[in-house]
């Protein structure tokens, strides 16, 4: 990894997190609302988010764009056959992120933003990551 | 720069983060993940002898490590120097159930009598912070992936497996906030 892409990846990470502040996403109230299907915010964020992801994908799968270094651009397909792993580990992500209102992306701005308490839940993230690498050949997959 | 301390409706919001996917692909060759850096870290400080966190993370990591570093850049302008004029505004029916609750402080991004070191106090609170985040960490890597990874990235690529994490994000979310909150927050 070139000193370019880890600048480009600082600068993408700079407009993400800017984007997640101005858009409220880091807001522990609007994930909520969301869970208390009371706003259409969240929705209208994660839905417009990803109509926009799928056709730039269309786009560079069918243009055969490739990335800057001239390579064929591949996302790594998922093995969807690992039903239990996306349903319990969802679920349990899903638990944190209803208790704390936060998932990871939210979790840094919001340090950033000046909530150093922050800090806590993403030590606690990192020791529940650790956690998962120890447990992993004795969970269901 | 007007715009800039002006708060993003959805319809802005949301389509700048998709296209982060594209952005990312093109110039970094790399696809949209945020939980992936708990790994790196682990990886990074090699503790023990697990083969989950045994490779190369310079390699396949620091980009990832350099793009979360970004995020916490990009909070610290929104929050401090482009910084939304007013009070976020939330639906009076969350409000209200939140109030049933016990919350009172609903002015900034997160209540303030659970996330602020004084309230660090209470055992609950801190148990709250750090369950919480555990299981953020836990989950997002049994699951292979976080919103960003699998609701925002896995779904614009229309990946079956996608798909059936985020039902489980839901499960776990709603379950949290409509059974678990009152016993956790019920007095």
């Amino acid at each position: 990894m070139n000193f370019s892409k880890l600048l480009k990846s600082l600068i993408f990470g700079i407009f993400f997190g800017l984007v997640l502040v101005k858009s409220e996403v880091i807001s522990w109230f609007r994930i909520q609302e969301m869970f208390r299907f009371d706003s259409f915010h969240m929705y209208g964020i994660i839905g417009s988010a990803i109509v926009v992801g799928i056709i730039s994908i269309q786009l560079i799968k069918r243009l055969g764009i490739k990335d800057m270094d001239g390579n064929p651009i591949r996302i790594a397909p998922k093995d969807a056959s690992q039903v239990k792993r996306y349903l319990i580990g969802g679920a349990t992500f899903g638990l944190g992120w209803g208790l704390i209102g936060a998932c990871p992306g939210p979790l840094f701005a919001l340090l950033g933003s000046g909530l150093t308490v922050m800090l806590i839940p993403i030590v606690a993230a990192i020791l529940g990551t650790y956690t998962y690498g120890v447990l992993r050949d004795k969970l269901p997959h | 720069m007007d715009f800039l301390t002006q708060p993003f409706p959805w319809y802005i919001g949301g389509p700048l983060i998709g296209l982060t996917i594209p952005l990312l692909l093109i110039f970094v060759g790399q696809s949209l993940g945020i939980s992936s850096s708990f790994r790196h870290v682990c990886a990074a400080c090699n503790i023990g002898d697990v083969s989950f966190f045994k490779y190369d993370w310079k390699t396949t990591g620091a980009w990832n490590l350099a793009f979360v570093l970004g995020i916490t850049i990009g909070g610290f302008l929104a929050g401090n120097v482009w910084m939304n004029p007013e009070p976020i505004d939330i639906s009076a029916s969350t409000i209200s159930a939140l109030q049933d609750l016990g919350f009172s402080d609903f002015s900034g991004f997160v209540p303030d009598e659970l996330f602020s070191w004084s309230s660090l106090s209470s055992p609950t609170n801190l148990a709250i912070l750090i369950i919480g985040g555990f299981l953020v960490g836990f989950g997002t890597r049994y699951a292979g992936g976080c919103t960003s990874g699998h609701a925002i990235s896995g779904l614009s690529d229309l990946q079956f497996a996608s798909l059936i994490a985020v039902v489980g994000f839901f499960i776990g979310g709603l379950l949290m906030t409509h059974v678990l909150y009152p016993i956790i927050f019920g007095s």
